[in-house]
């Protein structure tokens, strides 16, 4: 094992790795395997499988990009809780012994790779976008939406979510009923749903209220306690349940949808401002 | 929307049946200490008993909420736990239909048992 163990280095101490391997094309069935890791000070357990890959063992596979807890590639599930390895540092588990196994409820592609191709397929189920009636707005918008601040904060706690899919692999309803939309997608149906730019709440309505919508929803608590973002899944599944329990009766308010803006007419650019290079592709005449 | 109706029943019948098994309650287990008081036999799970209640409207009308609160609720909730199973959309929609007829055939048979006893009563000089 190539090991620096200098006090230049800046080694705290050294932690054992046990990750989870498997290859569905060549092994029966997963192994752990172990490898020792030198911590320094802020290190990541995303860092430390880097010094793996580059110290001990090449063939170690996994998913990452960022390194910084925006893109939500690196998904793992660290000592017992699914968790981004890039926004946990070693130091912080308490722990000489870092168990990681890829996230659960997800089919393996190989290591700590999760097949996460089910998360997207009910993410595009509830139609993540803004819909509006007026067809040609929704394909060639002329503007601007006038929306309040309060309009604004009502959606923007679940509009954080960065498809991570921490939170469906925490959920023990979708760990038993595969037909279950699953917290992620069912917070995406409602954000959008909250947001007054959209019209689209008839149309998502089939999917976030269907038998596997909001109602099989057991508010374990789960996705809420590991997502890593604080959208808070749980009460947004919970806020949804309200609306329609409040609708069943004829109770709800029917929430203004947001205007377009007129074009801005007669503005002069200020003077220091400097002109935008011209555009490098052709652009269509709307 | 139908779910949505389907789940806001399911959360008023919790309510109703809360409210019904309350009342049942006192009567079965507080009876010995009301009719310590003086009032009611103290033996409310006596035959005779249990037909005198039977045979008074407002016990007849809440053994009817009360089945039919507790048959939607139990058997929405044995609905909602096979559709956890991951099953095939045609196996769901014939457990639903399966729950919703025997909700309905045991709803008339016991409505019918209510009001067959509290008709005993009437009948009775």
């Amino acid at each position: 094992m190539n090991q620096p163990q200098t006090k230049e280095s800046g080694i705290i101490k050294t932690v054992t790795y046990e990750v989870l391997r498997y290859e569905p094309a060549k092994d029966r069935a997963p192994r752990f395997e172990k490898y020792h890791v030198p911590v320094t000070k802020g290190m990541t357990v995303l860092d430390g499988l880097l010094w793996i890959k580059e110290h001990t063992d090449h063939t170690l596979s996994w998913r990452s990009s960022c390194r910084m807890g925006v893109c939500g590639s690196c998904g793992m599930f660290i000592n017992g809780l699914p968790r981004l390895a890039c926004n946990n540092q070693i130091v912080h588990l308490h722990s000489d012994r870092i168990t990681i196994k890829p996230l659960p409820n997800y089919d393996i592609i190989r290591d700590l790779v999760p097949d996460l191709e089910t998360l997207f397929e009910k993410h595009r189920a509830v139609k993540p976008y803004l819909i509006r009636k007026d067809k040609e707005e929704q394909s060639h918008p002329a503007g601007e939406y006038f929306q309040t601040e309060q309009e604004l904060v009502s959606y923007i706690q679940f509009a954080y979510c960065i498809k991570c899919g921490l939170c469906l692999s925490a959920c023990p309803t979708a760990g038993t009923s595969q037909n279950y939309m699953g917290p992620q997608s069912l917070t995406q149906g409602w954000r959008y749903a909250l947001d007054s730019r959209d019209e689209g709440a008839a149309q998502r309505e089939a999917e976030i209220f269907s038998e596997h919508g909001v109602y099989r929803c057991h508010f374990a608590g789960a996705c809420s306690q590991v997502c890593p973002k604080g959208v808070d899944p749980a009460l947004a599944i919970q806020l949804a349940k309200k609306d329609a329990f409040l609708r069943s009766f004829g109770r709800r308010k029917q929430r203004p949808t947001a205007s377009v803006a007129p074009p801005v007419q007669n503005w002069v650019p200020k003077a220091d401002i400097p002109k935008a290079p011209e555009p490098t592709v052709p652009q269509k005449n709307r | 929307m139908r779910e949505s109706r389907l789940w806001s029943w399911h959360i008023i019948s919790a309510v109703i049946i809360l409210a019904f098994l309350g009342i049942h309650m006192i009567i079965m287990h507080m009876g010995a200490i009301w009719g310590a008081l003086g009032t009611g036999s103290g033996h409310p799970v006596r035959s005779d008993e249990v037909f005198r209640r039977s045979q008074q409207l407002f016990f007849m009308i809440t053994y009817i909420l009360l089945l039919g609160a507790a048959l939607f609720h139990g058997l929405y909730g044995l609905r909602s736990m096979l559709c956890e199973l991951s099953l095939s959309r045609i196996l769901e929609k014939a457990i639903g239909g399966l729950c919703a007829a025997a909700g309905c055939a045991l709803f008339v048979y016991g409505s019918y048992v209510a009001v067959a006893v509290y008709r005993m009563g009437e009948m009775r000089p």
